[in-house]
């Protein structure tokens, strides 16, 4: 039961990790309040069942192809929609939830609303103590590991990460101090797109891949950073983190475990937000305290 | 009675037909309270009725989100219990449609005291979010109690606002002219009799410099947010009693969007947008689901009009008609019709761009 716990909370929070640190690096550089962000993560998901399932591609081969294809998805869609609209920041959250919608009822008319599956591409499990857990479930969670700390270091310790990272403190500084910040914002558009497409890909074998798949990690993944504060990065992989053992612990002890989930992670997040108005890590930006 | 009458005429020239924003206006509420007359349509009926509800719905959210400036992202579960209270007095005690909806409006005028404690501390994007997960929490209890609140399918079987089709459409409309027109006055930054309407806008423009001039704003968002619940409630509440159905999907994220959808589309923050984007959009998609190829493309269909609107008109449909067809005078701030080369009191050039 422990070791359950343990391992299917450490799939749901990686998965939801990867989704909020490129939700927070695209809200804290840009300042959009992207809602297709889980979005692009059921477009990864479905090209992945695509390639894999139509086309049969290989592993490798369909996993490229459908990372790269919705980074540029993801790309169009900044230079089209977000770019023109920046500065109401009401009208770019109505278009994220818009883009997302059109985006859901496209796959739905091709694919209509059924549930599918993708064949586990690794097959096999392992025993710890009488917990069974496959290889797919490891592989997923070592890729997740690795993706997010390579791009922690990426952040860290580049010359293009530092611009990052000063684009997020004072976009109008970084401009003053040569950083392009225009270029910047396409490019973490570009990031949290590809981190998004990530988390589809390696989802797909696990879960289901159908065209309401966004709604219900948008939800968490808002809670987990706002629950880690706005515009920290390190805190929306520990809000991620909160909220996926809590989800997976209500699941298993709970009778009735499955609807709740949600509820409670939700419930924490408001009662957290009730002391601690900017979040576990956050901080208030001068302009936005009461 | 004669000079009466010309005192009147006059009156009316000046107010309303001088000003094409308010010939419309009025023209829409003719149409709307003659439209039994024009179709017996069921089908017509039924859209025209619902459109009616959800504006009611809309412009609530708008007195909160647009006006007061408190984005609460989960307007839906003012509407979902109002009408989940409805249907459970209804169904259990037998009571009647004119007091259940009352009741239900005012349990969720409670539930608006219970969105102003988040208020109270958090402002912009964080409000929003706590707000989102409400209806979301909510949604997750009615789901356990399944015996109580009917699960999955809620609870079906209410009675009707009235025996007949046109008693039920005026009773929605009177309600629809009533809310709107108390909801339009509290909004109203130049009401000469209600200070609310200037207190709520100078709450979302600079709510420390509101502060400052000793204006009590949490009182004025308490009240805001009970207003905005109250009417969501009473929305809800006839909806419940029209379709006969209360379930819990008004408690989806998706029903709570659609209303900021609408507003946002109609134009933010002037109540009269979000009957706009309301009778704009709401007709649209239903009319599609009418037709068999329609019904799949009708989700796609709003959401590419959305896109397209937002994009040409980013402060929303509303705003951007009112500045095609309606000049202010520079020198005495007076609306006049965009035909006008003078203003018509004091006969200063209208320039034809507005500041």
């Amino acid at each position: 039961m422990v070791i359950d716990i343990i391992l299917n909370g450490l799939a749901a929070s990686g998965t939801y990790a990867l989704l909020a640190v490129g939700f927070a690096l695209i809200f804290s550089v840009a300042r959009i309040l992207n809602m297709a962000h889980t979005a692009f993560y059921m477009i990864a998901a479905f090209l992945f069942y695509i390639t894999i399932s139509f086309f049969k591609f290989g592993y490798i081969a369909s996993s490229v192809v459908a990372i790269v294809l919705t980074v540029l998805v993801g790309v169009i869609c900044y230079k089209l929609f977000f770019e023109r609209v920046k500065e109401h920041e009401q009208t770019v959250m109505i278009i994220s939830v818009a883009l997302a919608m059109v985006v859901q009822e496209i796959f739905s008319l091709q694919f209509g609303g059924t549930y599918r599956g993708v064949d586990p591409i690794i097959v096999g499990f392992c025993e710890i103590g009488e917990t069974r857990i496959s290889y797919q479930h490891i592989f997923a969670i070592i890729s997740i590991a690795v993706i997010l700390i390579a791009t922690w270091v990426w952040l860290s310790n580049t010359r293009i990460g530092n611009a990052i990272r000063a684009v997020a403190q004072d976009a109008e500084i970084a401009n003053v101090m040569g950083i392009n910040d225009r270029h910047m914002c396409v490019l973490v558009m570009t990031l949290s797109v590809f981190l998004a497409a990530v988390a589809g890909v390696l989802m797909a074998p696990i879960g289901m891949v159908h065209p309401h798949m966004w709604t219900q990690p948008i939800v968490v993944v808002l809670a987990a950073v706002i629950l880690g504060g706005l515009g920290s990065i390190g805190g929306s992989l520990v809000g991620a983190v909160i909220l996926g053992y809590v989800e997976t612990i209500v699941a298993f002890l709970l009778p009735g475990g499955s609807f709740l989930g949600p509820s409670v992670a939700l419930m924490i997040m408001v009662l957290v937000l009730m002391i601690r108005p900017e979040g576990l890590f956050g901080v208030f930006f001068e302009e936005e305290r009461l | 009675m004669i000079s009466y009458m010309q005192i009147g005429y006059g009156w009316i020239r000046q107010e309303i037909f001088a000003q094409p924003a308010r010939i419309i206006a009025l023209i829409f509420f003719v149409l709307l309270l003659t439209a039994p007359l024009l179709t017996q349509d069921k089908q017509y009926l039924t859209i025209l009725t619902m459109t009616t509800i959800f504006a009611i719905f809309a412009m609530s959210w708008d007195l909160i989100s647009g006006v007061t400036g408190q984005l609460s992202l989960g307007h839906g579960l003012f509407f979902g219990v109002a009408a989940y209270v409805a249907a459970l007095l209804n169904l259990n005690l037998g009571w009647q449609p004119w007091l259940t909806i009352p009741l239900g409006a005012i349990v969720s005028s409670m539930f608006g005291l219970v969105f102003a404690i988040p208020a109270l501390r958090l402002r912009g994007i964080y409000l929003a979010l706590v707000t989102l997960t409400f209806p979301l929490i909510m949604s997750g209890i009615i789901l356990v109690f399944p015996d109580f609140t009917g699960g999955e399918l809620g609870l079906y079987g209410i009675q009707q606002l009235s025996q007949s089709q046109n008693i039920s459409y005026y009773i929605v409309v009177l309600v629809f002219c009533v809310s709107a027109f108390i909801m339009y006055k509290l909004s109203d930054t130049e009401s000469k009799f209600i200070r609310t309407g200037i207190i709520l806008n100078a709450i979302r423009e600079d709510e420390i410099a509101a502060r400052t001039s000793g204006i009590n704003t949490i009182r004025y968002k308490i009240m805001a947010f009970v207003i905005s619940g109250f009417f969501a409630g009473v929305a809800g509440g006839l909806y419940c009693h029209y379709i006969r159905l209360a379930g819990p999907s008004n408690l989806e994220m998706f029903f709570s969007f659609q209303v900021v959808l609408w507003t946002i589309f109609g134009s933010i923050a002037t109540i009269y947008g979000a009957v706009v984007g309301v009778f704009i959009l709401y007709p649209l998609t239903e009319l599609l689901s009418l037709f068999e190829f329609g019904d799949k493309i009708r989700f796609l269909a709003f959401g590419v009009v959305l896109i397209i609107t937002l994009l040409f008109m980013p402060e929303g449909i509303g705003i951007w008609i009112r500045d095609k067809i309606e000049l202010e005078c520079p020198r005495c701030k007076l609306t006049n019709g965009f035909y006008r080369k003078k203003c018509r009191a004091c006969r200063a050039v209208l320039s034809p761009e507005r500041n």
